[in-house]
């Protein structure tokens, strides 16, 4: 019984700091609304037994890129006003409603009508289920998709050195 | 637990995540959005995981996977914010039409 209700507080949670970062007007309660997002999000994931991914969650986004996002807003300048004024009439309410639509219509096709793609999972979140434990994870990620992993380590790498080749970067002097 | 109230939290954030990059003008806040949608995905990669349990953690690695990607993108994408910033002195996507036709 404590899922449901987790579930309900904790998607709350992540839709309210969804708004915030959309809506708000100062650049670090954007930041701060995507950090209320992440946290809940991560709660998420423990109760559906994915608890190494919960930790990646926290550490990583939570813990780096949201310093990175901090440090860029903090350079840029928090008091740069954002000019609100629609280049495009009407796009902002325009967008507003596909989005509406398309949430309208994903909850419609999901609880109106019978869209079960997958079986409820009869245990529910059955704690003796070892599916996001570190050796759940590590073995599938080390063997099947051992390929996979080390393209992403490539990536990490030629984006750290993008990243300090543009930071280091000087127009030659003519 | 259903599978579905998951989904349609996947859907909501993703269409925030769309509102976020459609309307704001700060490059900044356009990466927060990207940043709003790729958690959109990892949730629906997590909770299909978590009821079609595979012999691979397909789901799970994948979101990690998918961190990893977001991580490489907010780093290289913040750097090319800082340098536009260093040469116009300006963070508005409006103001950033030099490679408009």
């Amino acid at each position: 019984m404590v899922e449901p209700i987790l579930f309900v507080l904790m998607s709350m949670a992540a839709l309210a700091g969804a708004v915030t970062v959309v809506a708000a007007r100062n650049p670090v309660y954007s930041a701060m609304g995507l950090l209320g997002t992440l946290f809940s999000v991560a709660v998420l994931y423990v109760l559906q037994l994915a608890h190494l991914v919960a930790a990646v969650q926290v550490i990583v986004y939570a813990g780096a890129v949201l310093t990175l996002f901090l440090f860029v807003i903090m350079l840029i300048g928090v008091d740069k006003e954002e000019h609100w004024e629609e280049p495009l009439r009407y796009q902002r309410s325009f967008v507003a409603g596909m989005a509406g639509v398309v949430v309208l219509m994903a909850a419609g096709l999901t609880f109106f009508t019978d869209f079960d793609w997958v079986p409820a999972a009869v245990g529910g979140t059955d704690p003796s289920r070892t599916i996001g434990t570190v050796q759940a994870i590590a073995e599938p990620m080390f063997t099947d998709w051992v390929l996979a992993f080390e393209a992403t380590a490539l990536l990490l790498t030629i984006a750290a050195a993008g990243a300090i080749a543009l930071a280091h970067y000087r127009r030659r002097p003519h | 637990m259903l599978l579905n109230q998951f989904l349609v939290l996947g859907a909501a954030l993703f269409a925030f995540g769309v509102y976020g990059l459609l309307v704001r003008r700060n490059v900044v806040l356009i990466l927060l959005s990207v940043e709003l949608m790729l958690n959109a995905v990892n949730i629906n990669l997590i909770a299909f995981e978590s009821y079609l349990v595979s012999a691979q953690a397909v789901g799970q690695v994948f979101a990690i996977f998918v961190i990893t990607v977001a991580a490489a993108e907010v780093g290289i994408g913040l750097a090319i914010v800082l340098m536009i910033f260093r040469n116009r002195k300006s963070a508005n996507v409006d103001d950033l039409s030099l490679m408009r036709w």
